[in-house]
């Protein structure tokens, strides 16, 4: 039976997963995935399957687990944000080497705009560098129905399939038409050697290339992928658009404000399917006298669109600036590029400020940043390192403490660098979840180095930006940091409220004259999972 | 027919519940409907924004194109005035009145007001949050701001819109469906 569902793209992508048989999902928190997994965790079917859905340390623990179970013959999805993608670029190029045996689905939600992340890096360039088929839904309804087509197609090919969404698909509700749930595989184990040795990998890579015609041949024939052909006018009138992902509904929007003889100006080759089949381009390239590319994200079909037509064939798109070159793309600039006049539109305010996000009233990482911009005062050279996190806020007023923030963990180890170089004092801000992401490896550097480093592990027992999931080493940073060697005298506890600032400031002070690795663990629950817990206690 | 909705505020605000509210009456009654989200880091007191797209046809886009816009409904006064340009022409303004001040910058409240109300559009302000504290229901605010604009969504009836709030809260029981559904009326009537 066939039942409509108000569902976010990342509700319909879980939902599709759970639908199609999954057993597990394995993930780390990131903006705009998040909620996929969210869902599973909730969702009733899956409580009754005991489909896998605990979040992992990282997204290479994620990509790993997710291989062994398809390795043992089940299905399994990883999901993350694009970033993600190089944490686990490891894990994910070569699980294209060892193939799989249950379906595996790896899902990459990029952030155009960069509307919650440090960069728009593409996911479909990883798809091309690992040689596997890449989905990418234009909306709510394919990415469900996508799912289980993906998860038959890497069953088929014995390959892992990425399927990459973008923000505004991942947080849009639509409605979505489900189907019944099929049932989860049974224990097949893979009798295959999955052993990366070179003589293996070199037989399994010739075997990954064997099996690229055959995607390209898959891309063609997709149902997501499609050619809507104007045929009323002749070919020298017509502008050929190359419409991926979320592209196709911009475009569909802007031509259905046209007049309709207008509209009978372009021919749409609708792609959410890679490779790119270069059959359908030089299709369209030959009944067209020109093709706009109309991609979110990075201009990855318009370099291989013009690669495949040479300089003679005129392309456009975001390379030659009629797509803007950076942030997502949006229906004003999508109208724009295919030449479709926009309305008039009032002016900007004048009466408007700007309303960054900023810490919650009452949070702990407040306390920890005026304690230690009240001690840093007194070093005039100092540097604090910072993290991904909500505490990444402490960089913007009114704190300004942090002089970077790059990637998960980079604060213990740029702060170790620094130090190498003579920097003191080298101080670095990290959250719990951040840290057990990525710093623990960065931290044993120090300790095996004996670098001059106060590392700041602020500790609120949840991952907060992502909206407070469980965080890896709650209750375990102690024992982790002695665990790899920091001296337990300077190992310290304190708890971030206003009225501990004398002993909160002491600590750090005294921790930044010790020469050597020291760890600060300020404590103190997230005031948001704290509401949302004394919540629950009340509801029982 | 159709309806683009911009919900704006203030993180943590409540606008996401009125785009709730306004989904559920909206599928009830078999309109097609895209709603984007904002979520992540500009939830964190932040100014967030909600592209609501209600229409009897299949809807494309997810976003709202500027100057597409039939109406503004906004939880803070300057908020409003944040999306102008992707407002109609003849478009509507559905704002609370109080001004949610947590940046040192915040404009001159009476240029604000001003710049407001010489709009050529039809500006509707209330405070919504005295309504709310009358109708017995501080937390209520968005719901007031929801009646407020109920009658000029159109394309889903006031009287559906009020089901869909006694059906949205029916889970935290009769008390709080009550305290909803009067806020929803005192916007309504004012």
């Amino acid at each position: 039976m066939m039942e409509k569902k108000l569902l976010l793209g990342d509700e319909a992508i879980a939902l599709g997963a759970i639908h199609a048989g999954l057993s597990g999902v394995y993930a780390y928190p990131g903006t705009p995935s998040t909620e996929i997994t969210e869902f599973i965790q909730h969702h009733p079917l899956a409580k009754e399957r005991g489909i896998h859905s605990r979040w992992c340390t990282n997204e290479k623990t994620a990509m790993e687990a997710a291989l062994g179970m398809s390795y043992a013959g089940k299905r399994a999805l990883v999901c993350m944000k694009h970033v993600g993608m190089n944490v686990c670029a490891d894990a994910f190029i070569n699980s294209a080497i060892t193939g799989v045996q249950g379906g595996l689905v790896v899902l990459a939600a990029d952030d155009p705009s960069m509307h919650s992340s440090q960069n728009e890096q593409d996911s479909r360039f990883y798809g091309k560098f690992a040689l596997l088929p890449v989905f990418e839904p234009s909306d709510q309804q394919e990415a469900y129905d996508m799912m289980e087509v993906a998860f038959d197609y890497s069953e088929a090919i014995k390959e892992p399939v990425l399927l990459r969404v973008v923000t505004r698909l991942a947080h849009s509700r639509a409605g979505v038409m489900v189907k019944e749930p099929r049932e989860q595989n049974a224990l097949h184990i893979s009798t295959d050697a999955w052993v990366l040795l070179p003589g293996i990998a070199r037989k399994k890579y010739d075997a990954l290339i064997g099996k690229q015609a055959d995607m390209i041949q898959a891309s063609h024939r997709s149902p997501f992928n499609r050619s809507e052909y104007s045929e009323t006018v002749p070919t020298v009138e017509k502008t050929g658009i190359v419409a991926c992902g979320i592209g196709y509904n911009y475009v569909k929007e802007a031509i259905a404000q046209l007049p309709l003889e207008k509209q009978a100006c372009y021919n749409i080759e609708k792609v959410s399917q890679y490779p790119l089949s270069e059959e359908r381009i030089r299709q369209l390239a030959h009944e067209s006298a020109k093709i706009l590319v109309v991609e979110d994200g990075q201009p990855v079909v318009e370099e291989a669109v013009k690669g495949m037509l040479g300089t003679d064939y005129p392309v456009t798109g975001r390379l030659t600036g009629t797509l803007p070159r950076t942030g997502e793309l949006t229906p004003d600039c999508v109208a724009v590029a295919m030449g479709v006049d926009l309305p008039a539109i009032l002016p900007v305010a004048k009466n408007l400020a700007a309303r960054p996000p900023q810490l919650c009233q009452g949070c702990g990482h407040r306390d920890v940043y005026a304690a230690l911009n009240k001690v840093a005062a007194d070093y005039p050279d100092h540097r604090i390192f910072g993290d991904i996190g909500c505490y990444t806020l402490g960089a913007l007023p009114p704190y300004k403490a942090l002089s970077s923030c790059v990637d998960m963990g980079a604060s213990i180890t740029m702060a170790k660098g620094a130090a190498d170089a003579g920097l003191f004092p080298a101080i670095a801000v990290i959250g719990d979840s951040t840290f057990t992401h990525s710093g623990m490896t960065g931290l044993l550097d120090a300790v095996n180095d004996g670098s001059n480093i106060t590392v700041i592990i602020s500790d609120n027992l949840t991952t907060g930006m992502t909206g407070g999931q469980d965080s890896a080493g709650t209750n375990k940073f102690e024992a982790i940091c002695i665990g790899l060697g920091v001296d337990p005298a300077h190992v310290r506890v304190v708890v971030p409220l206003p009225k501990n600032m004398e002993e909160i400031t002491r600590t750090i002070k005294e921790e930044i004259e010790y020469n050597g690795v020291s760890v600060i663990i300020p404590r103190r629950e997230c005031i948001q999972t704290a509401a949302r817990h004394a919540r629950e206690r009340k509801k029982n | 027919m159709k309806k683009d909705i911009i919900l704006c505020g203030v993180g943590g605000q409540g606008i996401l519940s009125i785009a709730t509210i306004i989904g559920e009456a909206a599928t009830l009654a078999g309109i097609h409907l895209k709603q984007a989200e904002v979520h992540g880091m500009s939830q964190r007191g932040g100014d967030v924004q909600s592209n609501l797209r209600l229409s009897t046809t299949t809807i494309y886009s997810d976003l709202i194109q500027k100057g597409g816009a039939d109406m503004i409904i906004s939880m803070e006064p300057m908020e409003a005035l944040r999306y102008l340009p992707y407002l109609a022409k003849d478009g509507v303004i559905v704002t609370s009145n109080k001004p949610f001040v947590n940046i040192p910058n915040y404009p001159d409240e009476q240029a604000l007001f001003d710049e407001l109300n010489a709009l050529p559009n039809k500006v509707i302000m209330l405070d919504i949050e005295n309504v709310a504290k009358e109708a017995g229901s501080a937390r209520s605010a968005n719901v007031v701001l929801l009646g407020m604009a109920a009658k000029y969504i159109e394309i889903v009836s006031s009287e559906a819109l009020r089901n869909a709030v006694a059906n949205i809260f029916a889970r935290k029981g009769e008390a709080v469906v009550e305290a909803n559904l009067k806020a929803f009326d005192k916007g309504a009537n004012n």
